[in-house]
C-alpha cells in the first residue's frame, strides 16, 4: 500500500531557502533558538517531515513557550494528514495576521543565521567614538529585527553578541504619543526596573530610555516610556512589530543584555539600517567631527566671539533662545572675561540615524574663566552645512 | 445501546463487524460462548456478555480473542480505565497485533491524551504497516495535535474547540499480522496462533480486513487470500475479450461512479450498487449504506482517480474491472488498487463486489 506521502508545503521554506547558517561557536540563548529552527527548516527542506518533528518537538521542550515553534509543529502534524495550503494552515478562524507576525519572526530569526556575525572588518558607521566609562553599546537594526550589542575597545564597538527583538507594531519614528511606533535616534538607558516591580507583561527586567531627547523634543516629538524589556511568562518571544513602541526581548536576551547595560551611560542607538563601514570610513568621520569639536573649544578660549560664534548654525535653538539671542547673550558674557580655559573630556560621537550628515555629542566640560568655573556633562547635535560642521544644539546632558 | 457508548466515549464512528469466522479454532464451548457474548455485547447486555467471556478466559487465560472482547465490552461500557487495562495488557502478550493498539489510542483520544493516542497509533502500524483503520485514525489524531499546536502558537482558547475526533474503534480481533509475528518473542507463538486460525478453518473469512473502508487500502485482504488453500480456487473462465461496446458501458459506469463519489452525491454514489451486492464483512446492507454515507459525505472534498482500468468479459451481462484507484480528501490520500464485479441489471452496469487489493 503505497500511501501518498503528505507533501509538506510550507510558504516560509521557499522563502528561506538559502538560509545557512554560518558557523559561529559561542552561542548565546537566543543563537541556540535560531540554530534549533534552522535545523527544523533544513530538515523540512530535505523533505525529512518525520526529523522535522522530531527537531521542533525538542526545540519546545526546551522553550515550552515559543510560539514560532508550537505553529510549525501544528503544520508538520497536519501535513501527516493533508496537503498544506500555507505557512500556519490553521483551520479556526483567526486573524491572519497573527499567523503572519510568527512568519514574519521565523523569517527574522532564520535572517539573522545569515548575518550572524557580522564581517570582522565592517563597524557600525553610527558609532564614532565611545566614552571611556561606556563599556558596552546597543544598536538596533530595526529592518533585521536585531539588537546588537558592542564592547567598548579603545572608544571603538567590537561585535559582542546579537538578538531578536520586537518593536512597535506601526514601524519605526516614534514622534505621537501612542502611535505605536518605536523610536529612531540615539538614546541612553536611564534606569533599570527589576521584574517584582512590574507586571508579568514586563516579563525578566525592563531599561527605560531617555526618549523624547533634547532633539526630539526640538522637533516637537512627544510620548515618554520607550523601553527594553521582556516578554511574559506564557511567551517566549513576539512577532518582528508587536509592541507599542518599545523594545522587547525574550526573557533570556534581556537578563542577558542586562548583565552589559550601564545605567545613565549605556547607548542605545536605534536606526533603520545598521551601516557597515570599514572602520578607515568611520575613523576619517569621528577625525573630521573632533576637529571640529577642538576648534569650537579653541575659539572660546580665545575670546573671539565671532570666531566662537562661527561653530553655531543660524538655525541653533536652545532653551528657548534663537540664534540671535543666544549670540547677543556670548557677546555680553565675553566681553567680561579676562581669560578662559575649557577642558574636554569623556567625549562619545555618534552618527544620527535617518539624518544626514548629523551628530550628537556628549562630554565632560571643565570651564574655567576669571570670574567663573563649573564641571558640567554637555550634549551637542552638530549638522554639517556647506561641507563644514556647526552646532544646532547645546545644553546639559 | 452502541449509539449511548458512542456519545460518551465521542467515537461516532465505528467500523468493521463482528467476525464469527475468526473466532474458531477452538472448543466447540468455546465458540458458542464467544458467539453468546458478541450477542450479548451486540444487545447492550455487557454484564452477560461479561459472563460469557469470562467463562472463556477461565478455561484458557490466554485466549487473545476473548480478552480483546472484554475489552470491547469495558468500552462499551465506558468503563475505560479497566478497557485500557485489557488491552495494554493484550499489547503486552501479543506485540504483533495492531488492533489492541489501535482501540487503545481511540480510549486515549476520547478522553483528549492525543500525545498518547498517537504512540498507540504508530505502534499499531508498526506491527502492520499497513493498516487502513490505524491511518485513518492516526491522521484524525494528528489534525487534533495539530490543532492544538496551533491554539499554543496563537493563544487561541481551545476549550471551545467543536472538532470532535472521530477515531474508529475496531470491534474485532482479526490476526492480520503474519508478518509482524515473524519476530523473535515467544509470546508470537500465540499470535501465530491467533493468526493461522482462519487458514485452517473452513469458513475461511472471505474479507477480515479490520476497516472496510475501500479509499484505505486494506492489504490484510490480500494476505488473507494469499492464505487460503489454493485447491478450491476455481480455474479461472478463458479471459474473454470483451466487445467493444461492453467495455465503453462497463467503464462508462465505473466512471459515473467515480464521478458521483468525487461529487459526494452520496444518492448517485450508492445507485451504482445492485440489489444483490455483497457488503464487505456480509453486514446488513443498510449498515454497509449508513457508514458509506458518513465516508462520502463527511470529508470536506474528495477526489476519486481511476488509473489503468482492465476490463475482463464473464457473460454479456457480468463483467470483472479492475483499475488502480488514487483516492485523495481533506482526511486520507491512498493508493490501491480495486476490482469491482459488475452485473448488467435493467441496461445498466452495477457493482454487484468491490474488492481491494484484487
Amino acid at each position: 500500500m503505497a500511501r501518498t506521502a503528505p507533501r509538506l508545503i510550507l510558504a516560509l521554506t521557499i522563502v528561506c531557502a538559502s538560509f545557512a547558517p554560518r558557523i559561529s561557536q559561542a552561542r548565546s540563548p537566543d543563537a541556540e533558538l535560531e540554530h534549533g529552527l534552522s535545523s527544523v527548516i533544513q530538515a523540512i527542506e530535505k523533505d525529512r517531515p518525520d526529523v522535522a518533528l522530531q527537531r521542533v518537538d525538542a526545540l519546545i521542550a526546551a522553550h515550552p513557550t515559543f510560539r514560532l515553534a508550537h505553529l510549525i509543529r501544528g503544520d508538520l502534524l497536519l501535513a501527516r494528514t493533508r496537503t498544506l495550503q500555507t505557512f500556519g494552515d490553521v483551520a479556526k478562524t483567526v486573524p491572519r495576521a497573527r499567523v503572519e507576525g510568527l512568519r514574519e519572526e521565523a523569517l527574522a530569526r532564520l535572517r539573522a543565521l545569515r548575518t550572524r556575525p557580522p564581517a570582522a572588518d565592517r563597524v557600525p558607521r553610527d558609532v564614532l567614538q565611545l566614552n571611556p566609562e561606556q563599556k558596552y553599546a546597543i544598536v538596533v537594526d530595526s529592518q533585521l529585527s536585531r539588537l546588537y550589542l558592542f564592547r567598548n575597545v579603545g572608544g571603538h564597538p567590537q561585535y559582542v553578541e546579537d538578538y531578536y527583538v520586537t518593536l512597535g507594531k506601526r514601524g519605526m519614528e516614534k514622534t505621537r504619543e501612542g502611535d505605536q511606533k518605536t523610536p529612531i535616534g540615539v538614546y541612553r538607558v536611564v534606569a533599570s526596573l527589576p521584574r517584582n516591580k512590574l507586571t508579568d507583561f514586563y516579563g525578566a527586567g525592563a531599561f527605560p530610555l531617555d526618549y523624547p531627547n533634547a532633539w526630539d523634543k526640538l522637533m516637537g516629538r512627544d510620548g515618554h516610556g520607550i523601553w527594553l524589556h521582556g516578554t511574559p511568562s506564557d511567551t517566549y518571544s513576539r512577532p518582528p512589530r508587536a509592541s507599542d513602541g518599545c523594545i522587547v526581548l525574550a526573557n533570556p536576551d534581556l537578563e542577558s543584555v542586562g548583565r552589559y547595560v550601564q545605567i545613565g551611560l549605556t547607548p542605545v542607538i536605534i536606526a533603520d539600517e545598521i551601516q557597515w563601514s570599514s572602520p578607515a570610513a568611520v575613523d576619517a568621520d569621528r577625525k573630521a567631527l573632533a576637529r571640529a569639536i577642538d576648534a569650537w573649544r579653541s575659539d572660546w578660549e580665545s575670546r573671539n566671539t565671532a570666531r566662537y560664534l562661527s561653530h553655531y548654525s543660524r538655525r541653533f535653538r536652545a532653551n528657548g533662545q534663537d540664534y540671535a539671542a543666544w549670540a547677543a547673550h556670548k557677546r555680553k558674557v565675553n566681553a567680561a572675561k579676562s581669560w578662559i580655559k575649557v577642558g574636554i573630556s569623556d567625549l562619545a560621537m555618534f552618527r544620527y540615524p535617518r539624518e544626514r550628515d548629523f551628530a550628537v555629542v556628549s562630554f565632560d566640560q571643565n570651564y574655567r574663566s576669571n570670574n567663573l568655573s563649573n564641571v558640567i556633562r554637555k550634549v551637542q547635535y552638530w549638522s554639517k552645512e556647506n561641507g563644514s560642521w556647526k552646532i544646532l544644539y547645546e545644553g546639559a546632558g | 445501546m452502541v449509539d449511548s457508548v458512542l456519545r460518551r466515549t465521542a467515537i461516532p464512528r465505528i467500523v468493521g463487524a463482528l467476525l464469527f469466522g475468526a473466532l474458531v479454532g477452538a472448543s466447540a464451548a468455546r465458540a458458542d460462548d464467544m458467539q453468546e457474548a458478541n450477542a450479548l455485547l451486540k444487545a447492550g447486555h455487557y454484564g452477560q456478555a461479561l459472563e460469557h467471556v469470562n467463562k472463556v478466559i477461565a478455561a484458557k487465560p490466554q485466549d487473545p480473542q476473548a480478552r480483546f472482547l472484554k475489552g470491547l465490552i469495558f468500552t462499551e461500557q465506558g468503563d475505560t480505565k479497566d478497557a485500557i487495562e485489557v488491552f495494554q495488557k493484550l499489547t503486552q502478550d501479543y506485540p504483533g497485533l495492531p488492533e489492541p493498539y489501535n482501540n487503545l489510542a481511540v480510549i486515549y483520544a476520547s478522553q483528549g491524551h492525543y500525545e498518547k493516542a498517537r504512540a498507540a497509533l504508530e505502534k499499531s502500524i508498526r506491527t502492520h504497516s499497513s493498516y487502513a483503520t490505524a491511518y485513518e485514525n492516526l491522521g484524525d489524531v494528528y489534525a487534533r495535535l495539530a490543532s492544538q499546536a496551533y491554539d499554543k502558537a496563537l493563544q487561541l482558547d481551545s476549550s471551545n474547540s467543536t472538532a470532535q475526533s472521530k477515531l474508529m474503534l475496531v470491534r474485532s480481533l482479526v490476526g492480520t499480522a503474519p508478518q509482524a509475528s515473524a519476530s523473535t518473542e515467544g509470546k508470537v507463538a500465540q499470535a501465530l496462533e491467533v493468526a493461522a486460525a482462519p487458514a485452517t478453518a473452513p469458513p475461511a473469512p472471505s474479507v477480515p480486513a479490520p476497516a472496510p473502508a475501500p479509499e484505505a487500502k486494506s492489504p490484510p485482504v490480500v494476505e488473507a487470500a494469499t492464505e487460503k488453500p489454493p485447491a478450491p480456487a476455481p480455474a479461472p473462465e478463458p479471459a474473454a475479450k470483451p466487445t467493444a461496446d461492453l467495455r465503453r458501458e462497463v467503464l462508462a459506469a465505473v466512471d459515473a461512479w467515480a464521478g458521483a463519489w468525487s461529487s459526494q452525491d452520496v444518492g448517485a454514489y450508492l445507485a451504482h450498487y445492485a440489489p444483490d451486492f455483497k457488503t464487505p464483512h456480509g453486514e446488513p446492507r443498510s449498515a454497509w449504506e449508513r457508514l458509506r454515507r458518513s465516508r462520502v459525505t463527511e470529508p470536506k472534498s474528495i477526489a476519486v482517480e481511476i488509473k489503468s482500468p482492465k476490463v475482463t468479459r464473464v457473460s454479456d451481462t457480468e463483467a470483472r474491472v479492475s483499475f488502480r484507484q488514487i483516492y485523495r480528501s481533506d482526511r486520507f490520500s491512498g493508493t490501491s488498487d480495486k476490482s469491482l464485479e459488475m452485473v448488467k441489471i435493467d441496461g445498466r452496469w452495477l457493482i454487484r463486489q468491490e474488492q481491494v487489493g484484487g
